[in-house]
């Protein structure tokens, strides 16, 4: 007998289906070519962020100081060529303290053995900590003079395509390209599926574990700077606001399990457009702030319920335990 | 005119005074009664400022502005940043009820939460300045914005701006829990009311978040190409609004109000490029100075902490393509901290 089976992904498609199809008979204006622009273009640093994560979560990790990552290495561009430094050498130096920070992390997590969560919820406090007391002069960095052209990573359109959607594509495409292509790639998902029998086969994990560390907090400067260039500024007060959240929803609701080893990027897309069309449907709607929230949450729990119903607990996520 | 004869008349006058006086002042300097029980009114007293959180420019300039105004007299600082904490802010002012500091100046989060310990703290005997956001507790003094006078001044530019046109406008509010985010809407409420004509197709919270009033604005403008104009809470946030103004290549299109504290990165500058086409300011530097004014009237009269009560709304400065480049109409945070 065949048993239909839907994994987690599956089911969230299908809800984004089923709402794009309401939305685009019911609410007009839904379905146009510039507004689905539009929808892309407001979850794509979202989508990069998700990106990031998922690298780490695939590996079985999490990493909780994204936002951080996010906030101060971008900000600092712009406060230092606010003070008058050169771009290049701000660019550099941001990068440097990225990669910096990224390795702190991976150090504390693959060779101290600090679980993640713990470590990288202090590293990113840490982080932005620094930002705010030695760093930036204010919690909103401006644009200034010397930023001039740099805006463009994040505004106007390429081939008619807005710039923040066709940096989430390179950045899907390099990360696809890493998780699939190389043999890092595969050594991460070796690691998330199994972290024992990946070292026993002479997996090289610490050095791969750091590694995803600092490329996902490459990624996440990225989309801090796509973000500050896409509003003109960077508000670092974001890394108080509960956006982790979203982007651990979008890796979770498109189906990259916490317990590692699975999923990819075509899972940060889909869940990024389930996340787009539920906002974009309801600010056309101009539903109130608090009905938005009430909507969001009734959908992601109807997608987790139906999830642990299709595919219930098993012996081996009993071994390994959730988040 | 009128005025210049009066001064004259003046002049005259107590050059008049001054040479029958003169004599009798030559050989000895009078003493001015008052100035020496100001001066022990203030020495040594302390003043606590609990903003919402330090780091942005309106709380960081009434900080440089008050320690400006004060220090000098020996007046002593003290700053405790909740830093968006509402519940640490509530600590920070409990402790300093049994601290006792002359003066609190006290920036509320919200109506609500420190109320009653506000006036817990003026019946101990300390003198409560609230400043830009009230509580629904009435202390000594209120220096700050009137955000109903913000959201009227606001929404009468772009209700004017739009007319002959669609009349469509956006309203990009704030965080819901933030009363100056309510009083503002109130604000706009109270002009649309007058105008039937004009259609919000939009009005929604950004969470003073400018990548959301940016998503925001984004699918608004798609969906309402003929939009005429944006009623924006804080410019801060509203530097998202422009920039989706900007993309959508509606500048000078739609007309994008919105206020602020005046400094002059996040508001002259943006008027001046076009993002914004009216800020009003609630002008930081006059706010510090009427709140360290204040302080200075309370220590020095003597009354009791809560036996007097009165406000100081700030009077407004509609920064516009015409004062943008005035050096007057703005203040740079770092002048201020020199």
């Amino acid at each position: 007998m065949k048993r239909l089976r839907f994994n987690q992904q599956e089911i969230v498609f299908a809800v984004f289906a089923v709402l794009f199809l309401a939305f685009s008979i019911f609410l007009r204006g839904f379905l146009t070519p510039e507004n689905m622009l539009t929808l892309l273009q407001n979850v794509a640093v979202l989508g990069i962020l998700g990106l990031a994560m998922a690298i780490v979560v695939i590996g079985r990790g999490i990493d909780i100081s994204l936002i951080a990552a996010l906030a101060v290495p971008p900000g600092l561009v712009l406060q230092m060529v606010q003070n008058g430094h050169s771009l290049p050498a701000s660019l550099f130096t941001a990068v440097l303290l990225t990669i910096a920070f990224g390795l702190v992390n991976g150090w504390l997590i693959a060779y101290a053995e600090v679980p993640s969560l713990f470590a990288t919820l202090a590293t990113g406090l840490l982080l932005a900590g620094l930002g705010q007391a030695a760093l930036f002069q204010l919690d909103v960095v401006q644009w200034s003079d010397g930023m001039k052209g740099f805006e463009r990573l994040g505004q106007g359109t390429i081939l008619g395509i807005p710039t923040s959607i066709v940096m989430f594509a390179i950045a899907c495409i390099v990360v696809a390209f890493l998780l699939r292509q190389t043999r890092w790639g595969a050594y991460i998902y070796a690691i998330g599926d199994n972290p024992y029998a990946a070292r026993v086969t002479g997996i090289p994990s610490r050095p791969i574990i750091v590694l995803q560390y600092v490329v996902a907090a490459l990624i996440g400067c990225f989309a801090g700077l796509v973000m500050a260039a896409s509003v003109n500024s960077m508000p670092t007060r974001i890394f108080n606001s509960t956006l982790i959240y979203d982007v651990i929803l979008v890796v979770v609701l498109g189906g990259i399990g916490l317990s590692g080893g699975r999923g990819g990027v075509l899972n940060v897309i889909i869940g990024t457009l389930l996340i787009g069309t539920m906002l974009n449907g309801m600010t056309i709607m101009d539903i109130s702030y608090a009905g938005q929230n009430l909507v969001k949450g009734v959908v992601l729990l109807l997608a987790v319920i139906t999830d642990s119903f299709l595919n219930p607990r098993n012996e081996e996520t009993a071994q390994q335990g959730d988040i | 005119m009128k005025y210049a004869v009066r001064t004259a008349k003046v002049i005259a006058a107590a050059l008049g005074l001054a040479a029958i006086a003169a004599p009798a002042l030559a050989q000895q300097g009078l003493d001015e009664p008052f100035q020496k029980p100001f001066k022990e009114s203030l020495a040594g007293k302390t003043v606590a400022y609990v903003p919402v959180a330090m780091n942005f420019d309106l709380t960081e300039g009434w900080y440089a502005g008050l320690k400006k105004e004060l220090e000098p007299y020996g007046v002593k600082f003290e700053i405790r940043d909740p830093n968006w904490n509402t519940n640490a802010g509530a600590q920070a002012v409990t402790s300093l009820i049994s601290e006792k500091p002359a003066v609190m100046v006290i920036h509320n989060p919200d109506v609500q939460t420190y109320a009653k310990l506000l006036q817990r703290a003026e019946n101990e005997g300390i003198y409560v300045i609230q400043i830009n956001m009230g509580s629904a507790y009435r202390s000594s003094a209120f220096v700050g914005a009137n955000w109903i006078e913000i959201g009227e001044k606001d929404t009468d530019a772009v209700v004017k701006a739009c007319q002959g046109k669609s009349n469509k406008i956006a309203i990009v509010q704030g965080a819901l829990s933030a009363a100056a985010s309510a009083y503002t809407l109130k604000g706009v409420e109270n002009v649309l009311a007058k105008h039937p004509e004009i259609k919000v197709v939009s009005s929604q919270a950004a969470d003073w978040d400018a990548a959301k009033a940016k998503a925001i604005t984004q699918t608004v403008l798609k969906q309402n190409p003929d939009l005429c104009g944006i009623v924006g809470f804080w410019d801060g946030m509203d530097i998202g609004t422009a920039a989706a103004v900007k993309e959508a290549g509606l500048t000078g299109k739609v007309f994008v109000a919105t206020s602020g504290g005046g400094e002059r990165k996040g508001a002259c500058e943006l008027v001046k490029s076009g993002a914004f086409d009216l800020n009003l300011s609630y002008d930081v530097p006059t706010q510090a100075a009427q709140m360290a004014g204040t302080i200075k009237w309370l220590l020095s009269s003597g009354a009791k902490a809560g036996s007097i009560k009165g406000s100081e709304y700030t009077t407004l400065i509609p920064i516009t393509k015409e004062n943008a480049d005035s050096q007057t109409s703005c203040w740079n945070l770092s002048d201020l901290k020199k």
